[in-house]
């Protein structure tokens, strides 16, 4: 890849130093922060009841001050200037910061091995909260909203040997909210897709409980139609051992911002985020993950690649990483990486990185935008492969680093297929 | 049998500075079955001739003419060249991060042959090829020259060669950086080729060693952008012993020997 921008660190410090000495880069904030509220990333009661992670002293640009709540109110309408809205067009939301969602929910169905649950429960559940608390305002409007939730458990120690399906279908436009509610019991093992389709304006929380020793993989695909638009916040609490995978991959829909966190709540803990997107003329796919080291000795590896095509092709990547104070031990990688296929189209991507203490294995990011590289295709061409066929094959082999960590073959030959119907379009 | 014809060469290409030019008139037949040596210092513009036959887009031409059998090969794009029958094997060949070897073989194979081979004994060559060339079979998973030593490197270029059976061959230095197993391996694979009767060969070398197992018809010494001698086979065991002292024009001609050390 011809690199336009590129920014890396890497850093590997297992010293007494309380922080990092030259780590200026663009996208840092190192302030020595927040020891108020770097306790419990998330905890149950105590948090639903006072809502507001937040508080005096600190600074707005911390990952770990941002406001959280169960509560529509708390939340300011959104201008578009906010932190976190500020790539997102507001006006292509049809409503999901803006109205009440009462239009009617994409549908759910779920299959899968049979002793995997799969219920349908009302607002008061008790596992409704038991991930996450919406952290924007779009969140926090499906979490009023919402009329009843699907709550999908993998029981203790069972290791399921198929994947668990979930489809959820678009009925209609009018805006709407959506609540799933995964659990990975203790020592169990799954693979669980959550596989958008059809055509919907809808707002949606995934809370994931990964319990202490569970090995879950959540695999979350974007093929909406056209004019779909879809927020979906997808929260993660990772137990003691436990292995989390999570793998987004945002093909269709007009605009889709999906917002996957990680956070860790024991020690031991592994978190690996992949995300692939495919952004078309005018499509805006934005995601912003957020890995929450709170506790110590915890890996977490993030990479996430976009091409994009056309037009006003637009596509975001924020990712935050926060290690904080008493998360020694840490040992933490992300990458984004994406490729400009053709003029016109736009990539944001920003990797913040915050680091509370010096006492980590290691921590770092990389970035980097750029076009297909002449030498590649110099190379495939002077072997007689004709331009076109010789750039389908290099974006293909780049975005097949992300499609190969699926491991679920017929998903796989899915993906490679929408890929493949995309990269037939930028030949038009 | 066929003719690649160079006449009168002139190539420049851009550089922060201006426009600089690297060949300054070379002119060369090479003919099926024959091999043709080029040899001569660092800089001397050996790749740039090289990957200018191929058409990578850095190298301008501003004069003179390639041709393959009367065909213009200036006026083909770098696919059409190859497919023509132009091979060119690169001094640094690139990593191509995603693109398995086998996809990459087959889809190069395709393009050339205008279908696709038939698989069964498509998949036995490969393999044949693979294990003469002494290529480890997992070779064939990895992607295109990604993490392959610059031995290795070499090896799969040669490979190529023998799989796409082109008319001319172009091997760029196809001998640095190799050992003297891998170079007898890598020679072997290119007599193999040439066996075949229907190639000519330009092997680009800066040293003898080569030599001794690629046997070439004609020896062409590049100073400067220029041909400035030719002759036979003892012409580079002159080379061997003398260098390329006599043939300096100015600072930056190397000598063989130092080139050596
Ligand atoms: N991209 C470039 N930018 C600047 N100068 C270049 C570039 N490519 C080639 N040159 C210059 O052109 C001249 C010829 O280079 P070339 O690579 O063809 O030489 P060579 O004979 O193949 O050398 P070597 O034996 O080192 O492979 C050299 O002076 C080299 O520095
Ligand atoms: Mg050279």
């Amino acid at each position: 890849m011809t690199e336009i921008t590129t920014e890396k660190a890497r850093i590997g410090a297992p010293s007494a130093q309380p922080f990092i000495d030259g780590f200026t880069e663009e996208g840092e904030s190192l302030s020595p922060i927040n020891a108020a509220a770097s306790k419990a990333p998330l905890a149950g009661e105590a948090v639903k009841s006072h809502s507001h992670g937040g508080g005096v002293g600190i600074p707005d640009s911390s990952r770990a001050g941002r406001l959280t709540s169960y509560t529509l109110a708390d939340f300011k309408p959104l201008t578009g200037l906010e932190e976190d809205w500020r790539f997102t067009p507001l006006k292509r939301l049809r409503g999901l910061h803006s109205e009440v969602l009462s239009g009617t929910a994409p549908t759910v169905t779920v299959s899968g091995p049979d002793r995997v649950t799969v219920e349908t429960v009302a607002r008061g559940d008790k596992r409704i909260g038991s991930a996450g608390i919406p952290e924007d305002r779009v969140s926090a409007n499906a979490w009023e909203n919402f009329s009843e939730a699907t709550v999908i458990t993998v029981p203790a120690e069972f290791e399921a040997d198929t994947e668990v399906n979930v489809v959820i279908t678009g009925q209609d436009t009018a805006a709407a909210a959506q609540h799933i509610v995964i659990v990975a019991e203790k020592f169990s093992k799954a693979v669980v897709v959550l596989d958008h389709q059809g055509s919907a304006v809808v707002s949606e929380n995934v809370e994931i409980v990964v319990e202490d020793g569970a090995t879950l993989t959540v695999i979350t695909l974007q093929e909406w139609n056209d004019d779909a638009v879809h927020a979906s916040s997808q929260q993660a609490k990772i137990g003691r051992d436990a292995k989390f995978k999570h793998v987004m991959v945002s093909l269709g829909g007009d605009l889709v911002r999906v917002t996957p966190s990680a956070r860790f709540t024991g020690p031991g803990g592994e978190a690996e985020m992949f995300g692939l997107y495919f952004a078309d003329a005018g499509q805006h796919l934005e995601q912003r993950l957020f890995v929450d080291h709170a506790v110590a000795n915890c890996k977490s590896n993030v990479l996430y690649k976009g091409a994009l095509q056309g037009r006003n092709a637009h596509a975001v990547w924020v990712g935050d990483v926060l290690i904080r104070k008493e998360a020694e031990g840490t040992d933490t990688y992300e990458a984004n990486r994406n490729l400009l296929l053709t003029d016109g189209a736009r990539a944001d991507s920003v990797p913040n990185l915050e680091i509370e203490t010096g006492l980590i294995e290691g921590a770092g990011h990389a970035s980097a935008t750029g076009r297909l590289d002449d030498e590649h295709l110099f190379y495939l061409m002077a072997r007689g492969i004709p331009e076109d066929v010789a750039r389908r094959l290099v974006v293909r082999g780049f975005l097949h680093e992300i499609i190969q960590q699926i491991k679920v073959p017929a998903l796989e030959e899915r993906l490679t297929d929408a890929v493949e119907r995309e990269l037939a379009l930028t030949e038009n | 049998m066929s003719t690649l014809e160079i006449k009168d060469l002139h190539v420049s290409i851009d550089t922060e500075q201006g426009t600089k030019e690297i060949l300054k008139g070379v002119s060369l037949t090479i003919k099926t079955g024959q091999t043709h040596a080029i040899m001569g210092p660092n800089g001397s513009g050996k790749s740039t001739l090289a990957s200018t036959i191929a058409g990578h887009p850095r190298y301008n031409v501003t004069g003179g003419s390639i041709t393959l059998d009367g065909e213009d090969v200036l006026a083909m794009s770098v696919d059409e060249r190859a497919r023509a029958g132009v091979f060119l094997a690169m001094q640094y060949p690139v990593e191509v991060p995603g693109v398995s070897m086998t996809n990459f073989l087959r889809t190069a194979k395709t393009a050339i042959d205008g279908e696709a081979p038939k698989l069964r004994t498509w998949t036995k060559e490969v393999k044949d090829a693979m294990q003469k060339l002494r290529i480890d079979a997992d070779f064939a998973q990895r992607n295109v020259n990604e993490g392959f030593s610059g031995g290795e490197k070499k090896r799969v270029e040669i490979l190529q060669l023998e799989l796409f059976k082109p008319k001319f061959a172009i091997l760029d230095e196809t001998d640095s950086g190799l050992d003297v197993d891998a170079l007898k391996v890598v020679s072997e694979g290119v007599n193999r080729a040439h066996a075949e009767g229907n190639m000519g060969t330009l092997l680009i070398t800066h040293y003898t060693r080569i030599l001794r197992y690629i046997k070439p018809d004609f020896v062409h010494v590049f100073v400067d952008g220029q041909v400035v001698e030719e002759g036979g086979p003892e012409l580079a065991d002159r080379l061997e012993e003398e260098g390329y002292d006599r043939y300096a024009t100015g600072a930056g001609a190397a000598t063989i020997a130092a080139a050596q050390a």
